[in-house]
C-alpha cells in the first residue's frame, strides 16, 4: 500500500507542484493519476521512488516513510517505465532489461535468463534481445521499457505516460497488453496520463488532478462518471460537453449509441 | 635552388638519422613531451569537465577560465616560467599544459552535457548511483565528443611543443631554432615538415579512434536516420523533463 499524507512540493522559485495531497493506493490495483500538464501528476508519481522529495508531508510504502530509505536502494526495488522508454541507447535490449538485476548484484547468467523470459512476458520475440533500442519501433521500445520495469519483480510499478509517444493503434495494443499483464501479475501500478479515456480504461482508481497540484476527485471510473465532484471534473471527463451522455437512436434497423452532440459512439449489442 | 627539395634532402640525409641530436631522438623527445603534457592536462581538465557536465554547475566559470587561458600567449607564458624556474623542461611543460586545458575542458563538459537528460533521468530512476550514471551512461555516450577535445588539444600540443626548444634542448623545435640561428633553411624547413607530419599522423589516429568510440547502438541510429529520414519530426521526442527535483 502506498499512502500520501498531506504531501506538498514547493520549489525554491515559489511554484507549488503538489499541494496538500492525501491519497491511499491499494495494493494489487491500478491507480491512474490524470490531469493536464502542470497539475503535478508526474511530480506526485516521482515522489514514490524519491526522484522528487516532498517539502512537506510523508509518502509511505507499507507504512514505512520513504524519506528514511536510501533512494538508490528504494529505486532498485520499484519498477519505473517512462515516456519514450528511456532505454540506454548504447546497450542491447537484453542488457537494458537486465540492468537493475545486475546493479543489485545478481549473477549475469540468471539475470539474462530472466530478461529473456520477460521479453516473452511483454510479447516480444527473443530474437530482439541482441538488437539496440534504436533498431526497434516505438511500440517495441515501450515493451522493452515495461520488461525492464518488471525485471526485479517489483511490487510497485510506476508508469509515467508510458504510451504517450506511440501512435493510437500501438497505444491501444499496449493498453490491452498492460491489462493482460496486470491480470496475470497483480502489481501495484501507479500510472500517469493526460488522457482521461486511458485513465478510465486502465484504472481501478482514477485520481483527477487540477492546476496547482490539488486533487479534484479520487474514485473509481464508474463513480466519477456517476457523481463528478465538481464542475472541473465534469468538464474534464467530458460530461459537460455531453460526451458521456449517451443515448440510443435507430438507423436502418440497428440501434446506434450516440453522444450529446449526436456523434455515434458505437452500436448497441443486442 | 628549391628550398623544399633541400629540406627533403636534409630529412633523408643518413647523417641526420644517427648520433646525438638525430631526427629519431628529437622525434622521440617531441612525442614524449607531448604525451606528458597531455597526461597532466587531462588529469586536471577531464575530471573537472566531467563534474561540470554531470552537475551542470560551474559551466559559466569554466567558460571564463578557458577563455582566459586561451588568451594567454604561450610564448609569453613560456618566457615567464623560464625566467622564474630556469632552463629546462619544466617551463615548457607548464606552458603547454595551460595551452591544452581549454580544449580538453570544453570537450569533456560538452561530452557529458550532450547526453540526453531523459536517458540520465531513466538511469537514475532505475537506481543507478551518480558515479554509475557518470561511468556507465554519460562517459560511453559522451566519449566521441570527449575524444574530440583530446584530439584538438593534442594537435595544439604537438604544434606548440616546438617551443620547448626555446629554453630546453629537446624536441623537433631544436631543428627550427638551430636552423634559424645558422641560417640553415633546409634544416629549419625540414624540422617544420617533421612536426607537420607527426601532427597529421597523430590526428589521423585520433580521427579513427573518434569513430571507434561511438557506441554501437548509437551508430545503428545514425545509419538508420541516414537511411530513412522521417519526413516530419516526431512529436514528443525531445520533450524535456520539467517535473523533478529542481534546485
Amino acid at each position: 500500500m502506498i499512502e500520501f499524507r498531506d504531501v506538498t512540493k514547493r520549489y525554491p522559485d515559489g511554484t507549488v507542484a503538489v499541494a496538500g495531497v492525501d491519497i491511499v493506493i491499494e495494493p494489487h490495483s491500478t491507480t491512474v493519476l490524470v490531469g493536464s500538464s502542470g497539475s503535478g501528476k508526474t511530480t506526485l508519481l516521482r515522489m514514490i521512488n524519491r526522484m522528487v522529495d516532498p517539502t512537506h508531508g510523508q509518502v509511505l510504502i507499507d507504512g514505512e516513510d520513504v524519506a528514511t530509505v536510501d533512494p538508490v536502494q528504494l529505486r532498485r526495488g520499484i519498477g519505473y517505465v517512462m515516456q519514450n522508454s528511456g532505454l540506454l541507447p548504447h546497450r542491447k535490449v537484453i542488457d537494458n532489461v537486465a540492468t537493475v538485476p545486475l546493479l543489485r548484484g545478481e549473477k549475469r547468467r540468471a539475470a539474462y535468463d530472466r530478461a529473456l523470459e520477460l521479453l516473452d512476458t511483454v510479447g516480444l520475440d527473443r530474437s530482439l534481445a541482441d538488437k539496440y533500442p534504436s533498431q526497434l519501433s516505438g511500440g517495441q521500445q515501450q515493451r522493452v521499457g515495461v520488461a525492464r520495469g518488471l525485471a526485479v519483480d517489483p511490487n510497485i510499478l510506476l508508469m509515467d505516460e508510458p504510451f504517450g509517444a506511440v501512435d493510437p493503434i500501438v497505444r491501444s495494443e499496449l493498453q490491452q497488453e498492460l491489462l493482460r499483464l496486470q491480470g496475470e501479475l497483480g502489481k501495484t501500478v501507479v500510472f500517469v496520463t493526460h488522457d482521461i479515456d486511458e485513465a478510465f480504461l486502465l484504472g481501478d482508481q482514477v485520481v483527477i488532478m487540477q492546476q496547482g497540484g490539488k486533487i479534484s476527485q479520487a474514485a473509481s471510473p464508474a463513480e466519477i462518471l456517476a457523481n463528478p465532484a465538481d464542475a472541473f471534473v465534469a468538464d474534464f471527463v467530458g460530461a459537460e460537453r455531453g460526451k458521456r451522455a449517451l443515448h440510443v437512436t435507430e438507423l436502418d434497423g440497428r440501434r446506434l449509441v450516440v453522444d450529446g452532440d449526436g456523434r455515434p459512439a458505437g452500436v448497441l449489442a443486442s | 635552388m628549391n628550398l623544399f627539395l633541400d629540406a627533403f634532402a636534409w630529412i633523408f640525409d643518413p647523417v641526420n638519422w644517427s648520433g646525438a641530436g638525430s631526427i629519431p631522438q628529437r622525434l622521440w623527445e617531441h612525442i614524449w613531451i607531448s604525451a606528458v603534457v597531455l597526461l597532466i592536462a587531462s588529469a586536471i581538465a577531464l575530471p573537472a569537465g566531467a563534474v561540470i557536465g554531470h552537475t551542470g554547475r560551474g559551466r559559466e566559470s569554466a567558460v571564463r577560465v578557458s577563455g582566459g587561458l586561451r588568451a594567454l600567449p604561450t610564448l609569453g607564458v613560456l618566457t615567464l616560467f623560464g625566467l622564474w624556474i630556469g632552463i629546462g623542461l619544466a617551463a615548457p611543460i607548464i606552458a603547454l599544459v595551460i595551452l591544452a586545458i581549454p580544449p580538453l575542458l570544453a570537450g569533456a563538459y560538452a561530452g557529458f552535457e550532450s547526453v540526453d537528460r531523459r536517458t540520465i533521468d531513466a538511469a537514475r530512476a532505475m537506481g543507478m548511483r551518480e558515479s554509475q550514471i557518470v561511468g556507465r551512461v554519460e562517459l560511453p555516450l559522451g566519449l566521441p565528443i570527449i575524444v574530440g577535445g583530446i584530439r584538438s588539444a593534442t594537435l595544439q600540443i604537438i604544434a606548440t611543443a616546438t617551443l620547448a626548444a626555446y629554453i630546453a634542448d629537446d624536441g623537433l623545435g631544436r631543428f627550427i631554432f638551430a636552423g634559424l640561428k645558422t641560417r640553415d633553411y633546409a634544416e629549419m624547413l625540414g624540422g617544420s615538415i617533421l612536426v607537420i607530419v607527426l601532427a597529421l599522423v597523430v590526428d589521423g589516429c585520433f580521427a579513427i579512434t573518434q569513430r571507434l568510440v561511438v557506441p554501437a547502438g548509437v551508430r545503428a541510429t545514425r545509419a538508420r536516420e541516414l537511411g530513412s529520414r522521417p519526413s516530419r519530426p516526431r512529436v514528443a521526442v525531445g520533450q524535456p523533463i520539467t517535473e523533478g527535483n529542481r534546485e
